[in-house]
This record gives C-alpha cells, sequence and structure tokens, in this order.
C-alpha cells in the first residue's frame, strides 16, 4: 500500500491543519485533527467533502440538524462520515460547515451547512460510497487529536 | 508501507505457504498462488499480512487463500478466498466486501471486427446513451418499494419478467441470478433509499461496458461451446455490482458484525474482519441482507445487457437474434456462498467467501448449466481497458484445492492518486485511440486512475491460475470500444 500526502488543508484560521488526503492503493483516506474532538468530527466531514467536490464551490442555503450514535467514539467518527456519505448519495447535498453542539462518547448531535448539488455548478470529483473500519485511528496528538479513516470510493 | 517481511514456504512454481505458525492464532496456513515475479511485487505491500489475518476467523478450514491478482483490501485482501465450516465458523462481511456482486457478464455476437469498426463511435454513443452510467447516475427504470422487495427476492427473473431479458439469460447466469435466503427485512431503510434509484445503471469508477474482439483462442472445443468461434468477433464485456445498495447493506452490518464479535468473545487481529458465527442471528441476518444485495448487483447486469443489446440492434438494424447476441456468461466477484467441499476426504458444508475471487466449478457439476457440463463453468476475468481480458474454465483442481476458486481480474498496483500523478499531462483517451481503442467516459480525470500502469499484467495473472491449474484458459480478447461512468 502506497501512502502518501496529496494534500494539506489549512482551516480558516490558516495556522492549524485542519486534514490530509492520503493515498491508499484501492481507495483514499483521510487524516483530519482538532484542538478537541468537536473540530476533529467537523475536520473529517470537511476533508470528506473536499474530496468529493471543491468546497469554496458549496455555499450555505440550506442546514440539516443530524443525530448520530454509535457504540464508541471510534465508530462514531465511522458513522457520522457514513450518514453524510448518505445524504449526499440520496439526497444530493454538500456540505461545507458543521456545527458540533454535542458530542459524548457515542452520540453526535450536529447543524451542517451546504446546498443541493447542482451538476451545473459543482464538479464531483469522486464517488465516496462508504467510510470503513480499516486502520481506523482516533488518538490524542500533542494538545489535540487526531484520526484517520480509510474511504471506500 | 513498509514491506511484507514474513516468512513463505514454496510449494511448487506458483504456489507459496504463510506457515501456520508464522503468527499464533492462525488456525490454517495461508496460500499465495503466484509466480516468483509476482510475488514480489505482493511482498512490497502488506498484504500477505492480511492472509494470515484471515487465517485467526473460527471455523476456518483448508488455507486461508490469495489469488495472484491479491491485492490490499479491508481487512481481507481483494483476491481472497476462505471457507468456513457452517457448524463452527464465521461469517464476515469483509470477507464479501462493499459492492455486493460486484460481478461481470459476457455476450457473444455473431458481428466481426471488419463489420463494427466502422460503427464503433456511433455504437458507443449509442450505448453510453441507452446504459445510465457515472456518479449519481440514477436508473432508467423506476423502482417503488414494493418492487424493490420483489427485486431483492428474484433477482435477474425480476428484471426478464419487465422484458429485460429472457429466460436464457438467467441459465447462462451464476446461481441463475437469484440467490436463495434472500430477506427484505434485514435490509435498512437508508439502503433502500440508496438501491431504489440507481436500480439499472452502471455506476463509476472500475466499472464499465466494453466491445471486444476476440484476439486468440486456446481451447476451440470448449470455446465453440461458448460460442466463441473465430479470431475478430466481436464480445460485450459488462462490469458492475451492486451500487450504494450493496455498500449500505455492507456498512449496515458491519455494524452489527463490531458488536457481535464482542458478544460472542472472538479474537480479532483487524477490526475490518469484523464477523459473526454463520447459525448466530447476526450471520443469517447478513447472509439473507447479502443476498438481497447479490440479486440486485444481477437485476443491474440484467437490465444493461439488455440495454447493451437493444443499442447494438439499432445500430445494425437488426434484431440482437438476427445479430447472434447470447449471454455466455455472468459471475460475482464479490460474494459469499453455502457449499459443499469435500475436505480430507469428509464432505463438509462451508461458506465460501470469496473478495475479488471466482468461482471455477469443474466439469459435471451440479450446480453448472446444462450446457456447460461437459467443459466447466466459465470463468470471466476483465484485465484493465488498455490491456485484454481472459475467458476460462473452472477444474477438478480447483474444486479439490481452493474450494472451486480462481482469479478475478488484474488486481490493482497503484493507487489512484498515484496513477493520476503518472499520467500527468497524458491524454489517456487520445493514447488509447491512437491504440483503436475508443472510449466515452462521463468523468475524463478519473480515467487515469484507471489507466494500464495502475493495474498488474493480467496475462501473468492468468498465466499463474492456469498453470496452477485452478482454471483454463479459454480465449482472448482486447477491448476496441469501452464506456465508463
Amino acid at each position: 500500500m502506497e501512502m502518501s500526502l496529496l494534500f494539506l488543508y489549512n482551516g480558516l484560521g490558516g495556522m492549524k491543519k485542519a486534514f490530509e488526503i492520503l493515498d491508499h492503493t484501492a481507495d483514499v483516506g483521510i487524516i483530519a485533527y482538532g484542538t478537541d474532538v468537536e473540530e476533529l468530527f467537523s475536520n473529517a466531514a470537511l476533508a470528506l467533502f473536499s474530496l468529493i467536490t471543491a468546497p469554496e464551490s458549496v455555499e450555505e442555503k440550506l442546514h440539516l440538524d443530524l443525530e448520530v450514535s454509535s457504540e464508541d467514539r471510534d465508530s462514531l467518527l465511522v458513522e457520522w462520515l457514513n450518514e453524510l456519505i448518505y445524504l449526499f448519495d440520496v439526497k444530493h447535498i454538500l456540505f461545507n460547515r458543521f456545527d458540533i453542539e454535542s458530542l459524548t462518547h457515542n452520540q453526535l448531535k450536529a447543524t451542517c451547512y451546504g446546498e443541493d448539488f447542482d451538476p451545473m455548478k459543482h464538479k464531483i470529483k469522486i464517488g465516496v460510497k462508504a467510510a470503513t473500519y480499516h486502520m481506523l485511528k482516533l488518538d490524542k496528538d500533542g494538545d489535540g487529536y487526531k484520526a484517520q479513516i480509510i474511504l471506500d470510493i | 508501507m513498509a514491506r511484507w517481511q514474513g516468512q513463505l514456504i514454496k510449494i511448487d512454481d506458483y504456489r507459496w505457504e504463510i506457515p501456520q505458525n508464522y503468527k499464533t492464532g492462525m488456525r490454517v496456513p495461508g496460500l499465495i498462488y503466484a509466480s516468483r515475479k509476482m510475488l514480489e511485487s505482493i511482498c512490497e505491500e502488506q498484504t500477505p499480512e492480511q492472509v494470515a489475518n484471515v487465517a485467526f476467523l473460527p471455523g476456518i478450514v483448508g488455507y486461508s487463500f490469495a489469488m495472484p491478482d491479491i491485492h490490499w483490501g479491508y481487512g481481507f485482501p481483494i483476491g481472497g478466498v476462505a471457507a468456513m465450516d457452517i457448524k463452527d465458523g464465521v461469517v464476515s462481511p469483509g470477507g464479501v466486501g462493499y459492492d455486493i456482486n460486484c460481478g461481470v457478464r459476457l455476450l457473444r455476437t455473431s458481428l466481426s471486427e471488419a463489420e463494427v469498426r466502422p460503427k464503433i463511435n456511433e455504437l458507443i454513443n449509442a450505448l453510453f446513451r441507452n446504459v445510465p452510467s457515472g456518479l449519481g447516475s440514477e436508473g432508467k427504470i423506476k423502482v417503488s418499494q414494493k418492487e424493490m422487495n420483489q427485486l431483492m427476492v428474484e433477482g435477474a427473473l425480476w428484471a426478464v419478467k419487465r422484458g429485460l431479458g429472457s429466460e436464457e439469460d438467467l441459465d447462462a447466469t451464476e446461481e441463475g441470478g437469484c440467490l436463495s435466503g434472500a430477506d427484505p427485512s434485514k435490509i435498512s431503510d437508508k439502503a433502500v433509499k440508496r438501491g431504489m434509484p440507481q436500480a439499472g445503471t452502471l455506476g463509476s469508477g472500475n466499472h464499465f461496458l466494453e466491445i471486444q474482439v476476440v484476439k486468440e483462442i486456446f481451447d476451440s472445443h470448449i470455446a465453440s461451446i461458448m460460442g466463441i468461434d473465430e479470431i475478430g468477433q466481436i464480445l460485450v464485456l459488462i462490469h458492475t455490482g451492486s451500487r450504494g445498495f450493496g455498500h449500505q447493506v455492507c456498512t449496515d452490518h458491519l455494524r452489527v458484525m463490531e458488536v457481535a464479535v464482542s458478544k460472542y468473545g472472538i479474537k480479532l487481529p483487524d477490526r475490518q474482519l469484523a464477523c459473526a458465527p454463520i447459525g448466530s442471528s447476526e450471520g443469517q441476518a447478513y447472509l439473507a441482507a447479502m443476498a438481497c444485495a447479490a440479486n440486485y448487483a444481477w437485476v443491474n447486469r440484467q437490465c444493461i445487457a439488455h440495454w447493451a443489446r437493444e443499442s447494438f440492434s439499432k445500430v445494425f438494424g437488426k434484431s440482437p437474434e438476427a445479430l447472434g447476441i447470447k449471454q455466455i456468461y455472468d459471475v460475482a466477484h464479490n460474494i459469499a456462498k453455502i457449499e459443499e467441499h469435500t475436505i480430507d476426504g469428509r464432505k463438509l458444508k462451508v461458506c465460501v467467501h470469496r473478495k475479488g475471487a471466482t468461482r471455477a466449478f469443474p466439469a459435471g457439476h451440479k450446480d453448472i448449466p446444462k450446457h456447460y457440463k461437459e467443459v466447466g463453468q466459465p470463468v470471466l476475468v476483465p484485465g484493465d481497458m488498455g490491456r485484454c481480458s481472459f475467458v476460462a474454465v473452472g477444474t477438478q483442481k480447483a474444486m479439490s484445492e481452493s474450494f472451486g476458486s480462481t482469479c478475478h481480474g488484474a488486481g490493482r498496483v497503484l493507487s489512484r492518486g498515484a496513477a493520476k500523478r503518472s499520467m500527468k499531462g497524458r491524454d489517456i483517451a487520445r493514447e488509447l485511440e491512437s491504440r483503436g481503442i475508443t472510449i466515452k467516459a462521463g468523468n475524463i480525470p478519473s480515467l487515469a486512475e484507471e489507466a494500464s500502469q495502475a493495474y498488474k499484467d493480467i496475462n501473468e495473472v492468468i498465466d499463474v491460475v492456469h498453470q496452477a491449474g485452478i482454471s483454463r484458459k479459454v480465449a482472448m480478447a482486447i477491448p476496441m470500444g469501452v464506456i465508463k461512468g
């Protein structure tokens, strides 16, 4: 398996990196960072949508409240991304901002902002089909947190 | 990632064993089919470690197998075969993969290269219009929730009943295009919602529809039984699976398995190997849901084959019958099935996981169509879009050694990103065109991800399975026109 850094994305603050994209033989992975777990979850979602389309092409025209639950924090991250993949696949919504309102070890409440996919406006880069448990990692990283998730495309 | 440094014992030129004592916890040894040259590249990644990890699964019998097209997957390697005793073994969604019943269907025609070449653009355009493809593509057939429930249970027959194909197609499909035991009550609302709009679509990524020209016939007797009569004859190959539906089924049931692993106290070296005892409610629910997704994929290929026939008919102004279009066979590449095999002289019912592997039953087997009883089950092995594809048949050796299984394709060697970088600045569509291959794709930039350089050479893969005796090559065809999502 080849793993290399494709690009770094710095959050709006410009100081801290928000996520990285990893190259994986059959698929693609993301490494998300956050000063806290909430930010980590938000950045992982941003990384996901940056793979699907150019984040700057997405405007905040609608918002959706989401609740996701799982068995533990690691699988909650996978389920969170899978919920967003599902919403894009079925409802064709692209998101570019995520407010994580509450987060426990197995439950998450968030408001997601974005707009309906418009083929005239948004160029779809790849179709992400699932977030996997493969090589899944969520750890403390210095003062903050870091997570690795492989996506099936 | 580091090179794999584990121990391999050479059995012969095409078989390499990972001994059971390589890792504590392995219940059986691993067995990799490869030439020495291919083994070199296989060991460049940690793929053999995944072969060893699969050997940890409860109830596994014989070997944890790896075909020569093996590459790194989630938990299970792609190109892996593992059989579990149904009495005390487990079933694992990771042993099937996300794209449940991703597979291929091959059609023969009586057309020749000389007849098709002048009309290739027209034909490719007709196919591109007629077969919905690409990211988020939605089907021409509108499927209601009620119909979705029927489709999951009936498989390809559902499409045939709606005039998309014939009974003859069903006979030339693995399992007759319908895996029994499908239970829609084990399917989530989410999976249904993803599946409904995508039925009858090709999808994107490595899925394709290809017009091929027969270039070589290795066994003319077997080839003629398949309707492959001469060099230059035109074939049609369809490669697709269960789309978002299969992915959601796998995602949903992996979650159930995550809980089951601790419930049943199963120790695993990798979380993605999550599984449950075959007889448990979780195991049975997965098998029933997987059958629904397998049937969905067969509906998908059935519809697409029908529209391909219609496209040929329109372009050549003759009926599909007059053009001699007939289905050679349809095989699953990602599936788990309950089968009877003989292990150490005793008959055993096992759940055979084939993830990126093809069933390869021999002549005389009860589960292959009458038409092929004398020669063995057709095995369809697509290569990448710039090289070639093979047709082979199953053998007795496969039956006695690899649970009636063989390879499934070329297998990736370069990640999508690396493939794209290596092709930077090159116009792949034009390069293919200059070699006589017309391509039409919904997403031109992603074409680079599927370039030949990204895959192993299919010729080497086929040589290994042929030499090892787990299948026998019959014919080889090269692409002339390709449509991709």
